[in-house]
């Protein structure tokens, strides 16, 4: 079983994960981008939300200006050594200016958690035993950081300059 | 004689403020919580070994390994002595200066490493990124800040790259490691052009101080030169650069193939035209960002830290004398320094018989005891496996000569043929086939003879014990590399490498050597340089002249006969 985290609580998760070759549900959909590429104007023409699945070699770029369709981009780590999903949700929050939720999918660590949070994550699919504790834990582990990231969360360099200043 | 030493010379390098000692220690905590959840079997060995190794904690063939990061070589004695104290207390007496030069303990337990971590931070020291597929450790010309042939030390730029490229939260999850080194000189003494990236200080045509980027080089087993990025990048953009040359990597690089996915197989495949204009994509939106832009107040006040000694003026040039060894020494391991009466002198870890880059707790100490009394408080490793002290008197030069003497590090061979690179190979190492540091002892016995190694000249021999190429072969001027066939260890021979400015790769000669031929093939070669050098050619010169043909002959028709 997982469960979701999102804007650090648990959350429902309203998505329904839909293969490629079942019939779509009612309400929000998760899909493959092969299907949505497929199936594009239909989707769209759905007055539903669509969120769309992104393997770890599936460069967001080719979503182009669709980008802004989607409530729901789920990013996906084939194993956890595969740190694509690091460039391509910084890219999607910077880039192609996403605004909607970036989850993480797959085979991630807690270890993980952190450096996904600072690039642009803001949702984490996670195995049962990992709880709302481990999740603030992982984000606090290191007090501060050094370089700027998606998170804008200030750097060592800038605490370093308003220490220096009267 | 450090007893009358109340407290020992601070030299001038970059020293940890609040933020810097919490990011480390922090880092050690959740280290500690790692190795926790690991002994507790909450983590599997397949889960834990990235997190290990991005902690420099690797599993060798008979105990754990730990790397400790020295960056950019640069080393204090109250560090030097806190890595004697580590090795002597939870290892066997002695550690491994490495070729990324860094120090390797070979026999540590798992439940002793959080311990020896918070020993580190407490001298400002980690094990950050000494592993894994991440950025390693930033390494430097060793001669930085003390030789006159420099733009200007490059080391402020290096400690600027390891805060940038410390636990970046792009980057900690590469395709492959990935290398970065600095330099600020013409001649190349960090073999720039062998890694993932490389920077190097230069000018423009306008007399603006700025950096050429690099990037594409590597070992292994498929070797390449690197590529030039990048002729001239302003200061304040370098870390845009450098960010968007990993951005491209993280993105298009192969992720099926373990052994193609190196940054030197993604340029080499799409062709460096391509790779300059995807990095130019990147850096251009990370400029207009802006959020990367170095300021010229921090470099200048990262560069603060480094600020060049007060030497001591009025000091005599003149080399003093203290008869025939002294100055087969002065003449192999001091360089002219900067400043008047000073010299930079290497201590090579290779006197013949030794194992290459090894030192115990007591030659460490006493190390530090010079670094103390003759050079600020100061020493380099570099990436030949030697230590430098970098701002000697020469008129201190027959003392520190004589104390190296007592310690067998006296050796007057610093780029002479029994200046061995050698990777610790299958004595200790998971991945090796054959044994590197036996090879490397059996040649360095075999050239000993002081007149020899002289007439010889520079020659560059580098052993890898693997394919992985640790020890640098296809870099040496004669490579050697460890094979196994059906269990038997044989060694390839390559000539005609440099890891210098003129970076070449060696070519393969053909079939290996057994074990107890392949130090009389490699005289053989060496004859065979003799008898057709002209003038003052190195080995390197002549075997780009002549080429294989001759040296090929000469080493397998003995081989046959014998």
């Amino acid at each position: 079983m997982t469960k979701l985290i999102k804007s650090g609580a648990y959350a429902q998760d309203t998505y329904a994960r839909v293969a490629d070759d079942a019939v779509l549900p009612e309400g929000p959909v998760l899909v493959s981008l092969a299907r949505f590429q497929k199936e594009r104007d239909a989707l769209l023409a759905r007055n539903t939300p669509v969120g769309v699945r992104l393997q770890s070699s599936d460069n967001p770029e080719t979503l182009g200006a669709d980008v802004h369709h989607f409530a729901l981009i789920a990013l996906e780590f084939p194993k956890f050594r595969d740190g694509r999903a690091f460039s391509w949700a910084r890219m999607l929050r910077t880039r192609l200016g996403y605004t909607g939720e970036i989850r993480a999918v797959g085979d991630f660590l807690y270890d993980q958690v952190n450096y996904q949070h600072r690039v642009g994550f803001d949702a984490w699919e996670v195995p049962d035993h990992f709880t709302i504790e481990m999740f603030n834990w992982a984000l606090t582990e290191m007090t501060n950081v050094y370089q700027p990231s998606t998170d804008g969360r200030t750097t060592i360099r800038q605490l370093r300059a308003a220490t220096r200043k009267p | 004689m450090l007893n009358t030493l109340i407290q020992p010379p601070q030299p001038n390098m970059y020293r940890y403020d609040e933020f810097d000692a919490q990011f480390v220690s922090d880092r050690v905590n959740q280290f500690s919580g790692q190795v926790a959840r690991r002994l507790s079997g909450e983590l599997t060995e397949d889960q834990f070994k990235p997190l290990r190794l991005m902690n420099g904690l690797y599993l060798q063939l008979h105990a754990y390994m730990l790397r400790i990061a020295v960056p950019y070589g640069t080393l204090s004695s109250k560090q030097m002595r806190k890595l004697a104290h580590l090795a002597r207390t939870y290892d066997k007496g002695f550690g491994h200066f490495t070729t990324r030069t860094n120090l390797q303990l070979n026999w540590i337990k798992l439940v002793d490493v959080p311990q020896i971590l918070r020993e580190l931070a407490s001298v400002e020291m980690h094990c950050i990124q000494t592993s894994g597929n991440c950025v390693r450790n930033v390494t430097a010309d060793q001669f930085a800040g003390a030789t006159d042939e420099e733009i200007e030390d490059p080391r402020p730029l290096a400690e600027i790259i390891r805060q940038w490229s410390s636990l970046h939260p792009e980057f900690v999850f590469l395709a492959r490691k990935f290398k970065i080194a600095v330099g600020a000189t013409e001649k190349d003494r960090a073999a720039l052009q062998w890694h993932d990236m490389a920077v190097q200080v230069v000018k423009n045509a306008e007399g603006r101080t700025g950096y050429l980027v690099m990037a594409g080089g590597g070992m292994g087993r498929t070797p390449y030169v690197a590529h030039v990025m990048n002729e001239f990048v302003e200061r304040e953009d370098i870390l845009a650069y450098l960010e968007a040359v990993l951005r491209v990597y993280n993105q298009d690089s192969r992720r099926d193939n373990i052994h193609k996915q190196r940054i030197k197989i993604l340029i080499n495949t799409i062709g460096p035209e391509e790779m300059r204009r995807r990095v130019a994509r990147e850096f251009d939106e990370l400029k207009r960002m802006g959020t990367l832009q170095l300021p010229k107040e921090e470099l200048d006040r990262i560069t603060a830290y480094f600020k060049a000694p007060d030497f001591e003026t009025g000091l005599s040039d003149e080399m003093p004398e203290a008869g025939p060894d002294f100055a087969n020494w002065v003449k192999t391991n001091t360089h002219k320094h900067k400043a008047k009466g000073y010299a930079i002198a290497t201590i090579t870890l290779k006197t013949p018989g030794q194992v290459p880059g090894d030192a115990t707790s007591e030659q460490m100490e006493t190390i530090a005891d010079l670094m103390d009394q003759y050079s600020l408080g100061e020493v380099r490793v570099t990436h030949e496996q030697n230590l430098v002290l970098p701002h000697v008197r020469k008129k201190d030069l027959p003392a520190i000569y004589a104390r190296l003497k007592e310690l067998d590090f006296a050796s007057p061979n610093s780029g002479l043929i029994t200046d061995i690179i050698a990777c610790p190979g299958l004595d200790y190492c998971d991945l090796a086939n054959a044994r590197s540091i036996p090879i490397a002892q059996k040649i360095a016995l075999k050239f000993a003879d002081l007149d020899r190694q002289h007439q010889i000249g520079e020659l560059k021999i580098k052993i890898s014990g693997c394919i992985n190429a640790c020890g640098h072969h296809h870099a040496g001027h004669i490579g050697i590399l460890g094979v196994d066939k059906k269990g038997v260890e044989f060694y390839q021979l390559l000539l005609g490498g440099s890891g210098a400015e003129d970076a070449s790769i060696g070519t393969i000669m053909g079939p290996g050597f057994g074990e107890h031929e392949i130090a009389d093939a490699v005289e053989r070669v060496i004859n065979v340089y003799l008898a057709e050098r002209r003038g003052g050619e190195r080995f390197l010169d002549t075997y780009r002249r002549i080429g294989m043909e001759k040296f090929k002959a000469a080493a397998y028709q003995e081989a046959a006969a014998a």
